[in-house]
């Protein structure tokens, strides 16, 4: 126990510490851009990363997975906000919290193992897509000096590395921003800044219940909401973990993390902060800069804040061109450029759900929609291919007008048409036998589909006997359990 | 099958551990297993300060990490293979015929708790490969507390023991270490010290007559004492005057919160023991 506590937070102070600030300073643009994304005050964003961050440093799942206010998340609350206000966006992120809980009670993280790798790609492209297409209004209808400075803020957050010795110990985002900054200020440039998006904190949050009338009627305001910030929440922030994982070859606990991303929600609803979730840009930073416990993740949040409350009146001199160029940079890095360069070397239909779930939520905004068609497709796909396993071959008897077939492989709803049009019924055959001792059946529609078979045998006068049924539809089972042990899966393999 | 577990991680105890688990194996008559754990939480994480990620940061990320956990790894398992080798080399000139060797990864405690069934006596070195001479290995406290096998302690030289004294506290813990100390045949052609530190009154004197005639039965000579004065070093006293070269005592008889408050024995005993120390759970 006491060992575990040690392992989680304090096994790498140096490096969770280091890599918590640099996380901070990241986070503070994120957050002030995804409030901006859906149309509330910079403080908003800001409360809520720092309360998700510290919330689910002790209530989370995955050590040095860094939780915040999320461009995911922002872009699902923007009608909401726009037809009701913050006070309903409060009283969805509560109810989502209230949602994760119970996904996380009904152990809903193991629904995880049916998105496909295809469908993690396109939903990490479509996240990047999103991210970079929410910057896009910030760069129409401005004046050449905007564009000049977010170029010049992506090419000190590639090129400031490379400059010896300090290079490899600020970050480069950081001195992105402050030299913007600077030279807006020192040449008094007229353009957009943080200051002009609305209210910047200036007290530490505090605890508040959301000024909204406790009925029905809200309830089914919120409701839909609530239930896709839920959704979309659990899907990133578990996607996320699985991506932290492999980074830093450990394992986490998904279903404690599913509860602390509502236990972290709730807190945050009732600090004045929206909904937030695990970000895969700045948990792959936190990584790279060191840090590995939960006491990275807790840095990242107090910190996040510090700076925000003692610097304020420096945050809203910040420009947007100086943001927008950070926020182009986590696109960048959380696009699976991989993924691009494998198209070729992938079969069509992993290409076909990759994209499908890009398209889908680049049109609705909405990554659960995205994350359903990918899954849905990629489910077709498998029973097509799954479907190709079947053969039907046949010998004809030597006392003649008997013919045997002998069905190998799996029967279901995809093959069922290839399992009828098999059998030749034009044949006139006094006796038929069908061997289904090395078939499955594995539905419903297998059996409805030997029984067709039989039947239309039987009105040509034919005799049937039917061999090893018993064994092929043992599949039909529900109860899966069975199949389980090594013994049952021989069984299964056997014939 | 049990096994007599000698941990092996290439500080300067494991000769000695080497030498006393030949001797307590051969003692025991049970066999001899060597372990090297590698633990990749003792390599320090790589830190990339520059905050950017770009074109495949993620992708490239995995690959350096992976790339560097691999060269790591590559070389400890083969600076591993190295130790057991020497350590059964030891061994087989201590008259030892077929010592086990067992390399495993994860963290050393997990390692020995996962072993547990088949481990009859624990010997480590006092203190890891990475700590200062007079400091006290930094997992030994918590493998102590967690394995419910005796555990033998071992500083950095070891010779095999002429005498041992067990320091007798009434404790239920002891009391057990008593009845197991008088089953095994580790110590039986050793003279026993009882020594009880404490008041010499009618009710000490008749605890630890039962724990003499306990090993009396047994086969054992005892001498048994009783000091007054501070615990540790009235025990470090008796321990010089009566030139004592093996320690046994029970391990934290009480708990972690009383530990913090007036200290533990246990852990000042190990720190400051010149012999080795057996530990009875």
């Amino acid at each position: 126990m006491l060992n575990r506590i040690h392992q989680q937070w304090f096994s790498n102070i140096r490096g969770d510490i280091l890599a918590g600030m640099v996380v901070a300073l990241a986070l503070i643009p994120e957050a002030i851009s995804f409030s901006i994304i859906a149309g509330v005050d910079p403080k908003v964003g800001l409360y809520a990363s720092f309360s998700m961050a510290v919330v689910i440093a002790f209530a989370g799942g995955r050590p040095a997975m860094i939780s915040a206010a999320t461009g995911a998340m922002a872009l699902l609350m923007v009608t909401l906000v726009k037809e009701h206000g913050l006070q309903y966006l409060l009283a969805a992120t509560l109810l989502c919290g209230v949602l994760q809980i119970v996904a996380g009670l009904l152990k809903l993280g193991s629904l995880m193992r049916f998105v496909s790798r295809s469908v993690v790609t396109g939903f990490v492209n479509a996240l990047a897509i999103l991210i970079f297409m929410a910057q896009l209004p910030e760069l129409t209808d401005v004046t050449w000096h905007v564009y000049a400075m977010t170029a010049a803020g992506l090419g000190i957050i590639y090129l400031f590395p490379y400059v010896p010795v300090i290079g490899k110990v600020l970050p480069s985002p950081l001195i992105c921003i402050l030299l913007l900054t600077a030279v807006a200020i020192a040449f008094g440039i007229d353009i957009r800044t943080v200051g002009d998006m609305g209210e910047l904190p200036d007290t530490l949050p505090i605890f508040l219940w959301p000024e909204v009338p406790l009925n029905f009627e809200t309830l089914a305001i919120i409701f839909p909401y609530s239930a896709a910030l839920a959704v979309v929440g659990l899907l990133e922030s578990l996607m996320t973990a699985t991506i932290v994982d492999d980074l830093t070859d450990t394992n986490s606990d998904k279903n404690r993390e599913c509860n602390g991303q509502g236990i972290a929600n709730i807190a945050t609803g009732l600090l004045g902060g929206m909904a937030g979730c695990a970000m895969i840009g700045q948990s792959v930073i936190n990584v790279k800069s060191g840090g590995r416990t939960r006491l990275s993740t807790l840095f990242a949040g107090v910190m996040l804040l510090m700076l925000v409350v003692f610097f304020s009146d420096w945050v809203s001199l910040i420009p947007m061109a100086a943001l927008v160029a950070v926020m182009i940079m986590v696109s960048i890095g959380t696009f699976s450029w991989d993924s691009l360069r494998n198209i070729k070397k992938y079969p069509l239909s992993t290409n076909i759900v990759m994209l499908a779930t890009v398209v889908v939520v680049v049109f609705t905004h909405n990554l659960a929609y995205g994350v359903l068609v990918g899954v849905l497709i990629a489910a077709i796909f498998f029973a097509n291919k799954i479907g190709q396993y079947l053969h039907i071959g046949s010998t004809l008897k030597a006392e003649a007008q008997h013919r045997e077939y002998i069905v190998t492989g799996q029967v279901f709803f995809s093959s069922a048409n290839r399992f009828i049009a098999a059998f030749d019924f034009k044949e006139a055959l006094s006796e038929v036998t069908i061997d289904l001792s090395r078939a499955h059946f594995w539905d419903i529609t297998a059996v409805a589909a030997l029984d067709k078979v039989v039947l239309k045998f039987r009105r040509e006068g034919t005799t049937v006997h039917v061999l090893g049924l018993n064994e092929a539809s043992a599949t039909i089972v529900d109860k899966f359990g069975l199949h389980k042990s090594p013994d049952a899966i021989d069984k299964l393999m056997s014939h | 099958m049990s096994h007599v577990m000698a941990c092996i991680d290439g500080s300067r105890a494991s000769a000695a551990v080497c030498d006393s688990a030949c001797w307590a194996s051969a003692k025991l008559s049970a066999p001899l297993s060597f372990l090297h754990v590698l633990d990749q939480q003792q390599f320090p994480v790589k830190s990339n300060l520059t905050g950017n990620i770009g074109l495949g940061s993620r992708e490239h990320l995995l690959d350096e990490l992976a790339a560097l956990d691999e060269q790591r790894n590559k070389l400890a398992l083969e600076q591993g293979r190295v130790m057991l080798e020497a350590a059964v080399k030891r061994a087989q000139a201590n008259g030892i015929n077929e010592p086990h060797q067992l390399q495993r990864h994860g963290a050393l405690a997990d390692t020995l708790q996962e072993l547990e069934q088949g481990i009859r006596l624990l010997v480590l070195g006092r203190h890891g490969s990475d700590s200062a001479a007079d400091h006290v290995g930094s997992q030994l406290e918590r493998i102590i507390r967690i394995m419910h096998r005796p555990i033998l302690v071992v500083p950095d030289e070891f010779s095999a023991p002429k005498s041992a004294m067990l320091a007798f506290d009434g404790s239920q813990t002891i009391q057990k270490g008593v009845q197991m100390l008088a089953a095994s045949p580790l110590c039986r052609d050793l003279p026993i010290h009882l020594v009880m530190i404490g008041a010499d009154t009618a009710d000490a004197a008749a605890q630890i007559n039962s724990a003499e005639r306990q090993l009396q039965d047994a086969g054992f000579a005892t001498i048994t004492a009783i000091r007054a004065g501070d615990v540790e070093q009235s025990l470090h006293a008796y321990q010089a005057a009566n030139a004592i070269d093996l320690l046994i005592m029970g391990a934290y008889g009480h708990s972690r919160i009383r530990q913090f408050l007036v200290g533990s024995t246990t852990n000042h005993m190990i720190r400051t023991s010149t012999t080795p120390i057996l530990l009875l759970r």
